[in-house]
């Protein structure tokens, strides 16, 4: 169960920390968009539920765009895209 | 025209029928609604048998309310100080003022109508040093002592770690034997056998009794309107120990945190290039409402948290006792009394004791001599699980969490990877033994001492946030070699 961080296509990047609670999934979520360029796409798959308030916070501080929510059973599908 | 009434009053009926039956067939709410149910058997049954379980009740009800209030604004005082420094949030510093600020003026009116439980904590560098301790273990465990209560009931089971961690460092840390003897300087050890303690404590044996006895005990304990000897009951509690211990610094932070963190993006975000008082009120106002869920939480967990006190102090007054253990030796239940006839019963929202309490009773039922110290053996006592009041309000807030994650389809069980399960016990380590040092966590020590006019709390603060920030160093550095490890990971 480790950190899954790649590029699936051309400025299209997923991140899946499934199984880590804070403070991983916010700190891998900003250590991956200081990697992408701006416009680059991120879904992120996360299932620390309180991970998601920090992470939005911190998307609205940056400037980068929640494209996309999606909550499964316990675990959430977020797709960003990297602000200018 | 009756007939077409009644007609539509069934089709209703049927109608609330239906949604009820569909609504149970989900399994999450059919859980949720078994644990809210055995809750309330449990507590008919309690009542039934004696009806000064309500005391002990009393603990298990606020408990589920913190928890759901926790749950739903994911509050963890771990995330206040923690996502300032790794990810420049300022989300939950923010919710916990408020929370604060709320719970100082409840409190204030309590403790105006002679219903307060708080008492002072010793004032001294043990509590920055505790709580740099404890800010630094809980960067590395994911949440605060409450956080870690509340993300069990979401089944979070490296949580469940933190509080096993938590529960027996306390325990054995005030426990600490002979060996000890010679961290404690000569005056601790002099000081403390001054105070003539019973022999069985053995006061003289173990750091921790020498701490407290030797050190803690020979400091000043008061609240900022007791120091300047202010006695009119509104200036007090009003304006002393809530306005001026509480809401003006809280306002102070919330300002700085609202420049530090939040004023740039504020700005780009509403295109405003004209910068004037009003725009900053304006995004002040915005900083406070920003995530909904951890302002009304930290409305609610303020306002119930003061109505908690209320509730314990009318009922010490009801029933005319200053101690829990007071009402169990009338019941019978003496086993788990400290010599003094007490048990731990703080009355109002506090997570760490009862903890070292659970795991002490696991130690002490496994042969270990856990009460020849001052801790368990003089202040709280170790009582059964099953009859521990805050206890069960720790229980509480862990079935609380659950019932509402499972409604909003948040529960999941979550086992622990190798590398979380480490960092769970290694910082539950030292989340309790800084808890210890500092005489409480986020909440006894911080949330609700400075909420009470007592400027200890705002001490364990500054500890607390020095720790967080050596911890998110230590932490980052971690991160940076563990993602090195990984293969095909850019990170």
């Amino acid at each position: 169960m480790a950190i899954k961080f790649e590029e699936t296509g051309d400025g299209q990047y997923i991140l899946d920390v499934c199984g880590y609670s804070c403070p991983h999934p916010q700190m891998y979520t900003k250590k991956a968009l200081q990697k992408m360029c701006d416009g680059d796409e991120l879904t992120l798959i996360f299932d620390n539920p309180s991970s998601g308030e920090s992470i939005q916070a911190m998307l609205d501080n940056e400037g980068n765009e929640l494209l996309d929510k999606v909550q499964g059973d316990g675990s959430f599908t977020w797709k960003i895209r990297k602000g200018a | 025209m009756k007939n077409q009434e009644a007609t539509t009053a069934t089709s209703l009926d049927l109608d609330t029928g239906n949604k009820f039956i569909d609504w149970f067939s989900q399994k999450q709410n059919r859980h949720a609604a078994t644990i809210m149910g055995l809750v309330a058997i449990c507590s008919a049954w309690a009542l039934s048998n004696d009806m000064r379980w309500l005391y002990l009740l009393v603990y298990v009800w606020f408990g589920l309310i913190y928890g759901m209030f926790l749950q739903y604004g994911r509050f963890c005082m771990a995330s206040a100080v923690r996502d300032l420094f790794a990810v420049g949030v300022s989300r939950m510093a923010v919710g916990v003022m408020i929370a604060l600020c709320l719970y100082s003026m409840v409190a204030a009116v309590v403790n105006i109508s002679g219903f307060g439980t708080f008492h002072p904590h010793p004032l001294g560098w043990h509590i920055i040093i505790g709580g740099l301790i404890f800010g630094f273990g809980i960067i590395f465990t994911g949440g605060c002592a409450s956080g870690s209560l509340y993300k069990t009931g979401e089944g979070n089971m490296a949580s469940a770690l933190v509080l096993l961690s938590i529960s027996f460092s306390q325990a054995f840390f005030v426990n600490l034997g002979d060996w000890s003897d010679k961290l404690a300087p000569a005056s601790w050890t002099a000081s403390a056998l001054d105070k003539g303690m019973p022999e069985e404590l053995s006061v003289e044996h173990g750091w921790f009794d020498q701490f407290t006895a030797g050190y803690i005990w020979d400091l000043e304990a008061a609240t900022l309107a007791d120091m300047m000897n202010v006695t009119q009951p509104i200036a007090k509690y009003f304006l002393t120990d809530s306005l001026l211990v509480t809401i003006l610094p809280a306002s102070i932070i919330l300002v700085v945190l609202y420049k530090a963190y939040y004023c740039k993006g504020y700005l780009r975000r509403q295109k405003i290039e004209k910068q004037g008082m009003t725009c900053h009120l304006g995004g002040v106002w915005s900083m406070i409402t920003s995530s909904k869920n951890t302002a009304i939480a930290g409305i609610g967990l303020g306002i119930f948290s003061g109505l908690h006190v209320w509730a314990t102090g009318a009922l010490r007054e009801s029933y005319g006792i200053f101690n829990f253990g007071e009402l169990l030796e009338d019941m019978g239940h003496t086993a788990g009394l400290s010599i003094q006839g007490t048990v731990f019963d703080p009355g109002y929202w506090y997570i760490t004791t009862q903890e070292a309490q659970w795991g002490a009773w696991v130690m002490e039922n496994v042969g270990m001599d856990m009460r020849s110290n001052i801790f368990f053996g003089m202040d709280n006592g170790i009582p059964n699980p099953l009859i521990n009041a805050p206890g069960f309000m720790s229980i509480g807030i862990i079935l609380g969490a659950a019932t509402l994650a499972l409604l909003r389809r948040e529960f999941k069980w979550k086992i622990p990877n190798m590398e979380t399960a480490f960092f769970a016990l290694a910082g539950g380590l030292l989340m309790g033994i800084g808890a210890r040092i500092a005489m409480g966590c986020n909440i006894g020590a911080f949330f609700a001492t400075v909420a009470n006019g007592d400027i200890s709390g705002w001490m364990f603060l500054l500890g607390m946030v020095a720790g967080g920030y050596l911890g998110v160093q230590a932490f980052n550095f971690w991160m940076n070699w563990r993602t090195s490890q990984i293969d095909d990971c850019p990170l």
